[in-house]
């Protein structure tokens, strides 16, 4: 499969799929690590994706979404957003809101971070 | 760069900005943080405000210019 088909996969099959540089582990970027820090905060089911591994990743994935900049979250299936956007639904409660209607309630128990490799 | 380049692109994508700030975060040139209020941006979804700002300065993501952004945007004065 062809990096575009895999990133589709995962935008698609994932409750909550972040984009990101580095892992949750180790996140190599002050955006990433706020993003998964209010993906965490809301308690979302986390999919990570490590972007750089491979330019061609950040190229197709940017390609797919129309957006530009890294990271990126998407709840099923559809842009969320990047990490300012992230952090502002979380402070607000709307995230919450969203992840309770877009993966049903008690989502929460599903907390995890997983980490997929496409290169 | 500047902010004043990033100022203007800016201001031409948001004729009607009521509020328009770009702050050199680390004082090196190429991490930014934008804030932009608009009547224009009223009614979009935050994923579309940004998409809007992101449109305005796709030059200087492009090539690299600007390293990282930070986006603030608000659809009411």
């Amino acid at each position: 499969m062809s990096y575009s088909e895999r990133i589709k996969d995962v935008i698609d099959t994932a409750e909550v799929a972040i984009f990101m540089k580095g892992t949750p582990g180790f996140a190599m970027c002050g955006n990433s690590d706020r993003a998964l820090k209010a993906l965490a905060r809301a308690g979302a089911p986390v999919t990570a994706v490590d972007i750089l591994p491979d330019p061609a990743i950040r190229q197709e994935l940017s390609a797919l979404s129309g957006w530009p900049t890294i990271p990126q979250v998407f709840v099923k299936g559809e842009l969320v957003g990047g990490a300012d956007i992230v952090e502002e639904l979380e402070a607000s409660g709307e995230l919450a809101e969203t992840l309770r209607t877009k993966l049903g309630d008690g989502y929460e128990s599903r907390r995890r971070e997983t980490t997929v490799a496409l290169a | 760069m500047s902010t004043d380049p990033l100022r203007t692109l800016l201001q031409v994508a948001f004729p009607d900005a009521t509020e328009l700030d770009v702050v050199d975060r680390t004082g090196t040139g190429d991490h930014f943080q934008v804030v932009v209020a608009a009547p224009s941006l009223g009614g979009l979804s935050l994923v579309e405000q940004h998409r809007r700002v992101y449109d305005a300065l796709s030059v200087p993501l492009a090539d690299g210019t600007i390293h990282e952004l930070r986006i603030k945007t608000k659809g009411a004065t």
